[in-house]
């Protein structure tokens, strides 16, 4: 155990995509209890140097466990599969196609229940994008379909976080000044 | 002068000796200090019984001030020199204070922080917020007769790195030792949460004079994670006074033409307003421009023409919400925090929204600052078993600009802190052999709509073609949320580095100037100080390494052991010189020589919690 080893050593967790969020969450907490800085405020700049190192080290590998798509993303680059987002752009044509139907909608979307309609369905998709990277790297061990999986769920958060400003710009608007 | 107790190695002077810590709470209008006594946090009052200190600083002709109730007295006939609110000010230019036209002092640009002039030439808001904070740090001091050892103090939890900063010079130039700067919704939680020993998931809305926070937090088992805060740094109780101040003098067609109308008008229009959170309809009298100005406000009114202004604070509440991935009956319960959510229609739009009503059975005003002091407390080692651990997140996203005046984002906002990012950059020019970085903070994508934090220089990149270096930058953001930004050219090993503060804050050497200037006592001689603070440091830095050296000294190899136990001999023997630099020395020393058993600490706790062993469930 040392600043060096994977998040998922860190947190004592079986390297695989499924996880139980509440443990991370429990776990989180439990190693913060330990390396916060806070818990070494009394004791000096070396000991709060330390403890900075590793709180950043926890709240690093936390961030990227909580997440699924980030941890699914960490998973292949630990099997050799590395996700490449910005070099790898090659998508299916029918994932374009609803990508393309979904920036029509967000478009022509005027009211928060058009955007909670499109949110229902990014939802969904990502929900089902995030079985098939389990099915791909805890039953079939095939990374490479899971990094390509990882990649076209991207786009899919993107997305996703494109509705949110949405939602910010019209709740802005539909409020009045 | 008392000598330094020398004890044998492994034994420590006064293992129990209490420190002194205390809990401030630094307001736009009004600042309070607490501290934790017999278990119990609770605000200090000063020698005529009050708790609050207004806000305020008069410089007076001459040399001298005034400080709280006795400047707030003389705001209306003296206001130029009579520096309010100047929490508004900290890290902003002029051309950031909205509604500057309206306000009374005599404003002085500067590309980092705005000045005030006054009768005693020009002040920094630094140097007004440390007036307010030397004197809470002095009320402390006497009420406990002895030195304190350090404080933890508030600010509002959407302020950014600039405001932070400025915070912290300032209670540096007061002489403070900052235990940690922490979030004002944060600290009301733990002074609530503590309180009824709740559980779950709580929205904190704290209206203040000149601030506005919302902060959705997760309360388990002693742990405050904050999911998500949002807010306005420049909306609060002050623009309902402003807002009602304007519209007094349209209805009575009066117009305030010098800056004694305009703290006259402000006064009036807030005595109306607080009248109204008990009534539903307040007098208002005041002298404006030289003519009487008589008449009535209704509540009804007067929530009208504020009614703008709790619609802000609502959208920053549904949108914190979305960005904590929560829907508002997840909340299990909200905390009103701030003396602005007295009024009556701030209540209601908040128990509209959640569908419950907010709780208010903690004093607003005091709330921060006992939240603070218990934080500072445990801070300070007095609660050993104290289970009480914070878990902020950074208000605002940190990114640097690119090509094109566009924002690169590195660390995105409401990620808990401390917490390190990189992102790999790269030239765009053949035999580019330097590289200016800009580091920029806030959420839109243009450069010119964020704020300008620091900008610095990475030099002595070796020629290579366009694309082909490849430039880490680092940023770092520590527990107080400050940033520190580095860049490292990854084949050259080139690197820069750059605390986030020069372009904002005060330099470390005009902060020891001013401190010098302005809080030397006439009867404390400056190198007596020095000597004194120097000891205390010194004391501090042995109690420490003693109290791990008990905890975990098995960790230590023999030869190891006395090396430190000779560097601790050589801090006590230099403690006995009344030579400060010496003395500092040995502490430097002493700390140098305890960094690798400090990591080795460090380890042996993180394996413990591995292993289920946590030290707070034993």
């Amino acid at each position: 155990m040392n600043l060096q080893s994977n998040d998922f050593e860190l947190f004592g967790l079986t390297p695989q995509f499924a996880q139980d969020r509440a443990a991370i969450d429990a776990r989180w907490k439990d190693l913060q209890r330990e390396a916060h800085p806070d818990k070494f405020a009394a004791q000096g700049a070396a000991a709060q140097r330390v403890a900075m190192q590793w709180s950043v080290r926890i709240n690093e590998a936390y961030q990227r466990l909580k997440d699924p798509l980030k941890r699914a993303a960490y998973l292949c680059e630990l099997h050799g599969a590395a996700v490449n987002a910005e070099n790898n752009t090659a998508m299916p044509p029918e994932f374009l196609m609803q990508q393309m139907d979904w920036r029509e909608a967000l478009d022509d979307a005027r009211s928060l229940a058009d955007l909670d309609d499109l949110g229902l369905q990014v939802k969904m998709a990502m929900r089902d994008g995030l079985s098939k990277c389990e099915q791909f790297m805890d039953h079939q061990l095939d990374y490479l379909q899971a990094a390509q999986q990882v990649r076209a769920l991207m786009f899919v958060e993107r997305f996703e976080r494109d509705v949110q400003a949405r939602l910010d710009q019209i709740d802005t608007m539909e409020r009045g000044q | 002068m008392a000598l330094l107790q020398i004890s044998e190695p492994g034994q420590t002077p006064n293992p129990h000796q209490r420190r002194i810590a205390v809990g401030i709470d630094l307001g736009t209008t009004h600042s309070l200090v607490a501290s934790v006594r017999h278990g119990v946090a609770e605000c200090l009052p000063d020698a005529q019984g009050r708790v609050i200190l207004p806000s305020i600083v008069r410089y007076l002709e001459g040399g001298g001030r005034q400080i709280g109730f006795e400047a707030q007295a003389a705001s209306a006939h003296d206001p130029e020199n009579t520096i309010a609110s100047v929490k508004r000010f900290m890290g902003r230019s002029v051309n950031d204070v909205i509604g500057r036209e309206k306000l009374p002092y005599r404003f002085v640009d500067h590309p980092g922080m705005l000045g005030l002039r006054t009768v005693q030439g020009e002040k920094s808001p630094v140097e007004v917020s440390a007036d307010i904070l030397a004197t809470l740090r002095y009320r402390a001091e006497d009420t406990f007769n002895d030195d304190l050892y350090g404080a933890v103090i508030t600010v509002p939890a959407y302020f950014d790195d600039a405001q932070r900063q400025a915070t912290k010079d300032a209670a540096k130039l007061a002489g403070l030792n900052v235990l940690r700067l922490i979030n004002e919704p944060t600290a009301a939680a733990i002074a609530y949460g503590l309180d009824n020993a709740s559980e779950g998931v709580y929205a904190i809305y704290d209206l203040g004079g000149g601030t506005f926070d919302i902060s959705i937090l997760r309360l388990t088992k002693g742990v405050f994670e904050v999911l998500a805060t949002g807010g306005d740094s420049a909306l609060g109780g002050d623009d309902y006074d402003r807002a009602l101040a304007d519209w007094i003098m349209a209805q009575a067609g009066v117009r305030a033409k010098t800056p004694q109308d305009k703290a006259i008008a402000i006064i009036a229009a807030r005595a109306c307003k607080e009248e109204l959170s008990a009534t539903h309809c307040a007098a208002c009298h005041a002298c404006i421009g030289g003519e009487n100005v008589k008449f009535e406000v209704v509540s009804q009114q007067f929530e009208k023409l504020t009614a703008e202004l709790t619609q802000r604070t609502m959208r920053a509440v549904r949108k914190t919400l979305r960005d904590a991935n929560l829907d508002k009956n997840d909340v299990k319960g909200v905390v009103m925090v701030g003396g602005s959510t007295r009024m009556p229609q701030i209540q209601r739009a908040v128990a509209d929204f959640f569908g419950r009503m907010p709780l208010t059975n903690l004093n607003p005003d005091e709330v921060v600052a006992l939240g603070a002091a218990i934080q500072a407390n445990q801070l300070a080692g007095n609660n050993a078993g104290g289970d009480l651990l914070l878990l902020d997140v950074i208000p605002l996203s940190l990114g640097i600009e690119t090509m094109g005046g566009l924002v690169e984002r590195i660390v995105p906002r409401n990620e808990t802190i401390p917490t390190a990012k990189a992102q790999d950059f790269t030239t765009y020019k053949d035999g580019q052999t330097a590289l200016a970085l800009h580091v920029v903070q806030g959420e839109r994508d243009l450069v010119a709509d964020c704020r300008s934090l620091a900008r610095f220089e990475l030099r002595g990149i070796p020629p290579m073609a366009a694309g082909a270096a490849r430039i880490r930058v680092t940023f770092t953001v520590d527990a107080d949320g400050l940033l520190s930004a580095s860049a490292r050219e990854q084949l050259s090993g080139v690197e820069a580095r750059i605390d986030v503060k020069p372009s904002y804050g005060l330099g470390d050497e005009q902060i020891a100037n001013m401190l010098q200037d302005s809080f030397t006592k006439a009867d404390v001689d400056m190198k007596a100080r020095a000597l004194v603070e120097a000891r205390v440091d010194a004391e501090r830095m042995a109690l420490a390494t003693q109290s791990a050296l008990d905890a975990d000294g098995d960790l230590l190899a023999d030869l190891d052991r006395a090396g430190i136990d000779r560097l601790m001999v050589a801090v006590h023997v230099a403690s006995l010189l009344e030579d400060p630099a010496r003395i500092e020395a040995a502490t430097q020393a002493l700390a140098k020589g305890t960094e690798a058993f400090a990591a080795m600490r460090m380890n042996r706790g993180i394996q413990k919690a591995l292993a289920g062993k946590n030290i707070a469930t034993v």
